[in-house]
């Protein structure tokens, strides 16, 4: 492939450390200049040798990324500077099946993340991107052998145009909100899954979301049909280095949840502090279709995202769990949204948020029952814990019910860790940084309980380096 | 813990704020000692033992606090447990989400590794067992493990996990608040028999806060001490409870 004057390489002069803060050095395959344009638009399509009508989706998109101002509601975005962002870097050439044909330095990454291990050990399937590509992605043969896709999306628009056309997009169109548009032109990498009628998938499949380079831009596009009676657990997980200077990650992720069909889509994110991560998640349940979010935010600078389902059919339900920790500097806007536009319909939300040192936790939901929708229950739960007197939190519960028969139940709590509580385990010997991690993590449990096993255990370490260093 | 441990209060005064509420509190206990401060509410007596235990909330104006010679009331809060010295609470607080063998488990580890630098933390396995045998004693069920620590407890699982947790820190000093207070007869029964085979056990010093005489058909001390407006007032062994029962607390106050 040749490759275009408009582009250059990219080289990290960072050396390796410890846990996710590391950063490997590598030389990218390809990378076009920072910011977006129509040019860099057309080169990214290119490069991936895209159908045109993926192309005109694109161009489309931008115009509407272009027009669309900032949201005037949520978090502070003031600091991104779309000129400054690299949208299309490719660590490789193409998306490999084993491990061991991913360049070593990916690979390296991957391993000091435990990912090769993981999948060994308790997955179905896994893929990994690395800033704007998937390298590596497979899937059990059993799988393969009764029709799952578990691909790349840039693979699956090239190996299944009609499925990926019959649904891309039709979720979360272009024009749902800026960044969503912006997803939509400059989209790269993200994971595609098809799961027959009747197919079970007991493990759960996972892909692992690395941003390397510094003034990275990641737009994955995860698009997930599970059909009738089908069922599956998707995992992604998140990491980045610490840069002076900001990333942005702005996925998109559409589900559809066919008749009768289950999906649980888990997430544990853990970004540096420099971090934008605006994510637009939306899953369509049909009949009796079950759709569970469980979505555990750690990191970033600044969080806004509200996973939502939207119950279609009689018999849907619907449940969203999440988690935010806000450290210093950090704003974790996030919360979820249900609509009930059938009778029958059910949902949860449940979330919990902890701040410490100066972070602001932000609950936004939304719950709406359209007029018709009978017998429809819904029950929202918000708790917010803080640390210390610097730290805050907010809750924006909207309700907009348009039909009597309707079962509504709403708590929440907001509460300061208490001196007692501490004073309790203190007088037992702990430290008070031990004792404040019991309690958040205490806090925390009825969400990390929901987790695998092996997730729950991520998740406590997780936790608890968050609460390192924060006592005194 | 064997060692021969002594603490030595002397002359303590404590106020918050502008209100004076210990008034030059002096008392020596030593292992091996069973002690008993009685009093009315609001006597001071569970203010003595949230300040031996250093709640932030008092101030000491003046005295001295020693064990085995050391300043205790220099110490932080998990420096005070890792010298020996344990409370067991009237109120004992509710940590949601945290459950009971998790967290004795970790204040054991604490405790051990202060006395001992090269102590290999026990694992929750092993640590288990040794829960299931102190528990069987107190006649708690083995759910007790994993249930949230305090949550949804009856008052007498409440006093009961509070004994545990002092059978299985093995303090040097236990200070133990109202353990009888809500008590039914049969549960007072185990509890105190509990306590002073653990106390014999481990030879510790013991000091029972309580202003209820009835615990001393279980309990036989070496002394009992009389508190009154954040002082102790007298000092004696079981005849004094015999003056209080005839003529309440005020007739040996006056007296």
């Amino acid at each position: 492939m040749a490759v275009p004057k408009k582009t250059k390489k990219l080289l990290n002069k960072t050396s390796p450390t410890s846990a996710s803060s590391f950063k490997t050095k590598t030389t990218s395959f390809f990378a076009v200049e920072k910011g977006l344009n129509e040019d860099i638009i057309r080169e990214i399509s290119a490069q991936k040798s895209e159908p045109k009508w993926m192309l005109e989706f694109r161009l489309k998109s931008y115009q509407i990324f272009l027009k669309k101002p900032m949201p005037l509601w949520g978090a502070d975005l003031s600091g991104i500077d779309f000129d400054n962002i690299h949208y299309y870097v490719r660590p490789q050439d193409k998306v490999k099946r084993n491990w061991e044909d991913v360049p070593t330095e990916i690979k390296d990454t991957f391993e000091k993340l435990g990912i090769p291990e993981a999948e060994r050990k308790f997955l179905a399937g896994s893929g990994a991107q690395f800033e704007s590509e998937m390298v590596y992605h497979s899937l059990a043969e059993n799988l393969t052998k009764q029709g799952v896709i578990f691909e790349s999306t840039d693979d699956a628009l090239k190996h299944h145009p009609e499925l990926f056309k019959k649904y891309f997009g039709t979720i979360i169109p272009p024009a749902d909100n800026k960044f969503a548009a912006l997803n939509s032109a400059a989209w790269s990498g993200g994971s595609f899954i098809y799961i027959p009628k009747g197919v079970h998938i007991e493990l759960p499949l996972q892909a692992y979301f690395r941003i390397n380079s510094e003034n990275m831009g990641q737009f994955e596009r995860t698009l997930i049909i599970a059909d009738e009676g089908s069922s599956v657990h998707y995992v992604e997980g998140c990491t980045a280095p610490t840069y002076s200077s900001d990333s942005l990650h702005s996925a998109v992720v559409e589900i559809i949840v066919k008749k009768g069909a289950r999906v649980q889509y888990t997430t544990i994110q853990n970004w540096s502090s420099n971090v934008y991560n605006l994510v637009t998640k939306r899953a369509a349940a049909y009949a009796n279709a079950q759709m569970y979010w469980l979505d555990c935010n750690l990191g970033s600078k600044v969080t806004m995202k509200y996973p939502s389902i939207i119950l279609c059919e009689p018999g849907a339900r619907g449940e969203i769990q999440s988690l935010a920790f806000a450290g210093h500097g950090q704003h974790q806007d996030a919360g979820g949204k249900v609509v009930h536009l059938a009778s029958n319909t059910s949902s949860t939300i449940i979330s919990k948020s902890i701040s410490k040192k100066g972070g602001r936790s932000t609950y936004r939901g939304l719950v709406k029952v359209v007029p018709g929708a009978k017998n429809v229950k819904t029950r929202v739960i918000c708790d917010a814990l803080m640390l210390d007197k610097d730290s805050s939190s907010d809750t924006y519960p909207v309700m907009d019910i348009r039909e009597q028969d309707v079962s509504i139940a709403h708590e929440a709590t907001v509460a300061k860790i208490g001196e007692e509580e501490l004073f309790y385990l203190m007088s037992r010997g702990l430290s008070e940084e031990q004792a404040a991690t019991l309690i958040v993590n205490g806090f925390a449990s009825p969400i990390v309980k929901q987790l695998p096993m092996e997730y729950a255990v991520e998740l406590n370490r997780l936790l608890t380096l968050e609460m390192t260093g924060s006592v005194g | 813990m064997t060692n021969k441990t002594s603490l030595q209060i002397k002359n303590l005064r404590v106020a918050i704020g502008n209100t004076k509420i210990l008034n030059g509190v002096s008392l020596q206990v030593n292992s091996g000692e069973i002690h008993i401060i009685m009093g009315q509410n609001g006597s001071g007596k569970s203010t003595l033992l949230s300040v031996l235990m250093g709640h932030p909330k008092y101030e000491v104006t003046d005295g001295s606090v020693t064990i085995n010679k050391k300043n205790l009331l220099k110490m932080s809060v998990p420096e005070r447990a890792q010298a020996g010295i344990f409370l067991g609470f009237q109120h004992p607080q509710t940590v949601s989400g945290v459950t009971f063998g998790n967290f004795l488990r970790l204040a054991r580890n604490s405790v051990a590794t202060a006395h001992n630098p090269k102590f290999v933390p026990i694992g929750p396995a092993p640590f288990a067992v040794l829960m299931r045998t102190e528990m069987a004693k107190l006649k708690l069920d083995s759910t007790f493990i994993s249930r949230f620590v305090n949550e949804g407890f009856s008052g007498g699982e409440k006093k009961k996990a509070e004994i545990l947790q002092m059978a299985l820190l093995e303090p040097a000093v236990a200070f133990l608040d109202e353990i009888d207070s809500g008590l039914d007869i049969d549960a007072l029964k185990i509890v105190a028999t509990e306590l002073v085979e653990i106390q014999k056990k481990q030879g510790m010093a013991l000091v029972i806060v309580s202003h209820n005489p009835k615990i001393l058909d279980f309990i036989n001390p070496d002394k009992i001490h009389i508190m009154s407006k954040g002082k102790i007032v007298a000092q004696g062994g079981k005849e004094i409870v015999v003056q209080i029962e005839q003529g309440g607390y005020d007739a040996l106050i006056k007296g």
